[in-house]
């Protein structure tokens, strides 16, 4: 392995998304959407998780609730990208939860919007 | 390597398990106060993310005629709202830019609507981002953010400079303030919830 912090700063972020997501594809966005929540699920000892670095990483942030994936990727500072890859994986493994958002067929549902309507101005007044 | 950050409680969606999310955009032209509103009526510290193509980008903003500002947001933040045991709401800051298609895109698909931020000395600037979010036909409503001690500007001269329909909500807003921004963001969903069917 090399030595990471030899390496020019600038080079990288270049370099690095391909390497942690090993060349996989993006996955499929409608599966995993900014705003799709996610949380570790429990371990499954059937199941030994062999997990890379970042992957484990990852699971480890999720492990003490839920955060979207925009938040995985805002706190991780990892590309959107990556991270999307990365959830996907475990999500696929079966160590990742995932809640979807509001299915755009019901966006135009009265009752979320009424709902978020109630909320904001219980909150500010 | 990936840093692992350890979080308190608070960053983590309240109820997560019975939570569904939604999302709001907050857009506007370069520097006319997308991160400030969102910073002041999200929960969260703002977060901030970026595509793993947006880099090359960051260079070419038009730094003109913006003081005291050093920074610039290359892709998109974000804030969150908890709004009830079943709803969160994330509001997703960007730029206008066209170039960032793949960013656009994943924000736009999905949101309930859009607040657009402008600025009334700037008009013009807002063109791109208004003709972005309606090409998107995402509902949106505007919201003008007073920087000048300049006199506000009346609004049928605004609307028809912006060429907005009659029923399109203005309400003049001040992102540092978060009653004002909060004020803004309920026109929005009181417009939003009038043309749900
Ligand atoms: N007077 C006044 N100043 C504001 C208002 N909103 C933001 N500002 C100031 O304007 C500057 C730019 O605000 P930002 O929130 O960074 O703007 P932005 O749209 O996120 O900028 P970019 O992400 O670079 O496009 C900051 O110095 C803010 O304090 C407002 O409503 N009134
Ligand atoms: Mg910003």
């Amino acid at each position: 392995m090399t030595d990471r912090d030899a390496w020019e700063p600038e080079a990288a972020p270049l370099v690095r998304p391909y390497v942690i997501t090993k060349g996989r594809e993006l996955p499929d966005e409608e599966q995993l959407s900014l705003i799709t929540l996610v949380t570790a699920a429990p371990a499954d000892p059937r199941r030994p998780a062999r997990l890379s670095p970042e992957e484990q990483t990852l699971l480890d942030l999720c492990s003490a609730g839920y955060l979207s994936v925009a938040e995985v990727a805002g706190h991780t500072q990892l590309p959107l990208g990556v991270v999307r890859i990365l959830l996907s994986s475990l999500a696929e493994g079966g160590h990742l939860v995932t809640r979807p958002p509001v299915a755009p067929a019901a966006l135009a549902d009265r009752e979320i919007l009424q709902e978020v309507l109630n909320g904001l101005r219980a909150k500010f007044g | 390597m990936v840093s692992a950050p350890s979080l308190g409680e608070q960053a983590y969606v309240r109820g997560g398990a019975t939570q569904t999310a939604v999302k709001i955009l907050v857009v506007g032209h370069f520097a006319v106060g997308k991160t400030t509103f969102i910073g002041s009526i999200s929960e969260i510290e703002p977060l901030s993310t970026e595509e793993t193509m947006t880099r090359a980008a960051e260079a070419v903003d038009d730094l003109k005629g913006v003081q005291g500002k050093t920074t610039t947001t290359v892709a998109m933040d974000f804030g969150r709202l908890t709004i009830s045991d079943r709803v969160v709401l994330y509001l997703f800051g960007t730029p206008g830019q066209q170039r960032f298609v793949q960013m656009w895109e994943d924000m736009a698909r999905g949101a309930l609507g859009a607040l657009i931020l402008v600025d009334p000395e700037r008009l013009a600037d807002s063109f791109p981002v208004i003709d972005l979010i309606e090409q998107y036909g995402l509902d949106y409503a505007i919201a003008v953010n007073h920087f000048t001690g300049a006199p506000p500007r009346d609004e049928a001269a605004l609307r028809e400079a912006l060429d907005l329909l009659a029923d399109t909500p203005v309400v003049t807003c001040d992102a540092r303030d978060e009653k004002s921004s909060a004020a803004a963001l309920t026109t929005l969903v009181r417009y939003l919830l009038d043309r749900a069917h």
